[in-house]
């Protein structure tokens, strides 16, 4: 079979089935009648996403810059936390299932504290995509590090390379495809955390109240073109860190 | 092919040949052969001979390219469908989160048998392998060499006829495989069956067989059979016997010579 | 095995109260140099950890019964809706990862919407779906378990997925040697095999589920969940702040006692080998 042909076969379906939805959705809502500031059809979203978009575009930037702070603040000290703990092993190993369960809290629900410390505008926001990330990302992280097979480190040890020559030639290669895995959703919960974060109250330009208040006000299509803003960041965050991963992954091939 | 006097042949290879379509790999060519109901064959090969590949064939797991095989009178393919036979890998492949008398249980689950009947069957197996008591137990609780019984219970469970193994002794180290040689020969003796026996090892094949198949390096083509004349009931003191050594080095010098050995004498295939 | 559940026991008594000795201590530190980075610390900010938790034996509101008691119903509340949806949630997920299994074109067409949904950020949206249906004339925390049930149903699709797929190759050619029909390979081997998987996802899910409640509840003023208990102790927040901590102490007990479940449920069923377990 072709590369063209076999593309096409590859990706062919989801493109029908996406067609199907989008021309399933205006047809049913003009079939059905229902009523537009319930469900809008979505070439009105498109056509309000285009009307707006100065204002939804900026909100979205001054949004993504908070997820995107979050996410390096939070993500930054998991890893520095990781590796402190991947050097004592035993506490490590021990506290992991306290961290894994403090994973399970709805840190969300802090989201008013952190307005009550940091204030309204971004650094509560921040603060709260940084918390969201930090969990995830260490569990992962020290996991990854932890998980080298003794084979391997007893190899290095028979070259007698010294411990941070091993950190760095094993320790580190085997955890990578751990922490991407983690980065990655960890570059969602930064949105997510940016965005409902702002529910609890945040100033004009952030891309939550915008949903928030237009929603309130029944104006579903400008709410809709914000999810839709909101959707396009989040996807993009995701394939960037994707795209980091794929290239720390080609200098360092994983120990797997 | 199949005499009208007695018995057909418990398997008939005929004109059997295997190119892989990916890679093209030619794994086997012409292989004929056929199987007397009650025989134990090993097929012996150096690496790449194809003779796992001639064992699945039998067991219709893979199809051949040219040829056919006929299990008890019927294709392989019915052979599969009606569970005629049980089959041996080289790991035991046991399911980590049954019990050993589950696993054991596992093919009388699949041909609708009722609790009781599987649970008596279950005990006989564990009795015939010598794993009584260690019904509850879980494989990874168990050693190599006991989860290879417990994977030999579980495919003589059902009975069939015929049995097809492939190098299942070969992990193991030679001790529990002298062990399970015997024990082995003990339960083909009991339970009456046919035995496709692979394996890397001369003096396994010359121990357990009532014939040897010795196989050409790739593609496989048989390169001879050795009769095993060895009294049928055979002990640890077998292998000290003369004639045991002799029969050891009639196969080894058909695997010598079809290895394709130089003026000089050096080897240019794997030997076993 | 009881030595075991002892030392875990102990331990956390021990993280706990490092925990206790850490906010205090920093709270002490801070207040001492008043230091104004990252936040400025005095009671409004901070209060005492024992003010929190004594707080929950204070009562509401005046003359009321301990805080205690309202939190726990609206927490019951809240836990109600998230279980209605999770539970939704990943029976349909599996259902469906079961079918994406079994047919390659299915699979292709909706495969990489179910991953890319895992990119977008659905909790984002939550309280404008609350809105929507919450217009039908449905009862208030129908909506919300819908929340719920979306935030579980993805990641349970894409791991049966991926559990079923990660079935032994030679345990598969063990069944075909049986002729096995493929329901029984499902139930025998593959269910098997994905359970690990899917315990995975449903440890992720259940959380989700918890977060999906609360932030659903925000929009519409639904008094009874831990969600309305956090924007209404939100509003007193500058007259009692330890309130609205201790609200967050059941929010996050909540959370966990759903984990918890999960893990012990997960620890009954799946009987593999102890390093197989997720």
């Amino acid at each position: 079979m072709t590369g063209s042909l076999r593309r096409l076969r590859e990706w062919g379906p989801a493109l029908v089935v996406l067609a199907l939805v989008l021309v399933g959705w205006q047809l049913a809502i003009e079939a059905f009648d229902i009523q537009r500031f319930l469900l809008p059809k979505p070439l009105d979203i498109a056509d309000t996403f285009w009307s707006e978009r100065g204002q939804l575009w900026s909100a979205g930037v001054y949004t993504f810059s908070e997820a995107v702070y979050g996410f390096l603040l939070g993500s930054g000290a998991a890893v520095a936390a990781a590796l402190v703990l991947a050097r004592w092993r035993r506490v490590g190993g021990a506290l992991l299932p306290y961290f894994v369960a403090a994973n399970a809290i709805p840190i969300i629900a802090f989201a008013p504290i952190a307005n009550a410390w940091f204030g309204i505008e971004k650094g509560s926001k921040i603060a709260i995509a940084a918390v969201l990330c930090f969990f995830p990302v260490l569990v992962n992280t020290l996991r990854g590090l932890t998980s080298v097979r003794p084979a391997s480190i007893e190899l290095m040890r028979s070259y007698a390379a010294s411990g941070i020559e091993i950190f760095r030639r094993v320790r580190i290669p085997t955890a990578l495809p751990y922490l991407f895995s983690a980065l990655r959703v960890a570059s969602v919960l930064a949105m997510i955390g940016a965005i409902v974060g702002e529910y609890f109250g945040g100033s004009q330009q952030q891309l939550g109240i915008i949903i928030k208040n237009a929603a309130a006000l029944f104006q579903f299509e400008t709410a809709w073109a914000a999810i839709v803003v909101a959707c396009i960041l989040g996807i993009g965050f995701y394939l960037a860190v994707a795209l980091v991963e794929r290239a720390a992954m080609r200098r360092h091939p994983s120990e797997q | 092919m199949t005499g009208t006097e007695h018995a057909p042949a418990a398997v008939s290879i005929a004109g059997v040949s295997k190119v892989f379509e990916r890679g093209g790999t030619h794994a086997l060519e012409g292989i004929d052969l056929d199987v007397e109901p009650g025989e134990f064959v090993s097929f012996i090969g150096p690496s790449g001979c194809g003779k796992s590949t001639l064992l699945r064939i039998v067991g219709d797991l893979i199809q051949p390219t040219a040829g056919s095989v006929l299990v008890g009178g019927k294709s392989a393919h019915q052979a599969r469908l009606d569970r005629d036979y049980g089959m041996v890998f080289q790991e035991a492949v046991l399911y980590d989160w049954r019990t050993v008398a589950k696993n054991i249980a596992l093919p009388l689950e699949l041909l609708g048998w009722d609790r009781r009947r599987r649970q008596q069957r279950v005990q006989e197996m564990l009795d015939l392998v010598e794993l009584t008591g260690f019904d509850r137990h879980h494989p990874w609780q168990l050693s190599g060499g006991m989860q290879m019984r417990v994977a030999i219970a579980r495919a003589l469970s059902f009975d069939p006829k015929l049995l097809l193994m492939d190098e299942p002794f070969g992990a193991l180290d030679e001790m529990t495989r002298e062990r399970l040689n015997l024990e082995l020969l003990r339960i083909w003796d009991a339970a009456g069956s046919t035995v496709l026996f692979v394996t890397h090892s001369i003096s396994e094949a010359v121990f357990l067989s009532t014939r040897v198949v010795v196989m050409s390096p790739r593609p496989g083509r048989v390169a001879g059979v050795v009769p095993i004349d060895l009294p049928r009931a055979r002990t640890a003191d077998t292998r000290e016997e003369p004639r045991f050594f002799e029969l050891v080095t009639e196969v080894r010098e058909l695997l010598r010579g079809r290895a394709g050995l130089d003026e000089a004498g050096a080897v240019s295939e794997e030997v076993a | 095995m009881a030595a075991a559940v002892l030392k875990r026991l102990a331990l956390t008594v021990v993280v706990l109260g490092a925990l206790w000795g850490l906010w205090e201590s920093y709270r002490a530190l801070w207040v001492w140099t008043g230091w104004t980075w990252p936040f400025v610390v005095d009671d409004l900010t901070m209060p005492h950890m024992h003010e929190i938790v004594s707080r929950l034996w204070q009562p509401a509101a005046r003359g009321g019964p301990p805080l205690i008691r309202p939190l726990l119903s609206n927490a019951a509340f809240t836990a109600k809706e998230a279980v209605v949806g999770f539970a939704l949630g990943a029976v349909i997920g599996f259902a469906i990862g079961v079918v994406l299994h079994h047919s390659q074109l299915l699979r292709r067409g909706f495969l990489p919407y179910v991953v890319a949904s895992q990119t977008v950020p659905i909790l984002a949206i939550a309280p404008m779906v609350v809105i929507w249906l919450g217009g039908k004339g449905l009862p208030v925390w129908v909506p919300v378990s819908v929340i719920a049930a979306y935030l579980t149903f993805f990641p349970v699709t894409i791991n049966t997925l991926r559990g079923l797929d990660s079935a032994d190759p030679r345990r598969l050619e063990l069944m075909r040697s049986y002729a096995a029909s493929r329901w029984r390979v499902l139930r025998s081997l593959k269910f098997p095999s994905a359970l690990p998987y899917v315990f995975a996802a449903l440890k992720v899910s259940a959380t989700a589920s918890v977060v999906g409640a609360i932030i659903g509840e925000l929009p519409s003023s639904i008094a009874d969940g831990l969600g309305g208990a956090i924007l209404n102790f939100n509003q007193y927040y500058s007259l009692d702040p330890s309130a609205l901590w201790a609200t967050n102490l059941v929010a996050a007990a909540l959370g966990l006692v759903f984990f918890g479940v999960i893990v012990l449920v997960e620890r009954l069923v799946v009987r593999a080998a102890p390093e197989h377990v997720a």
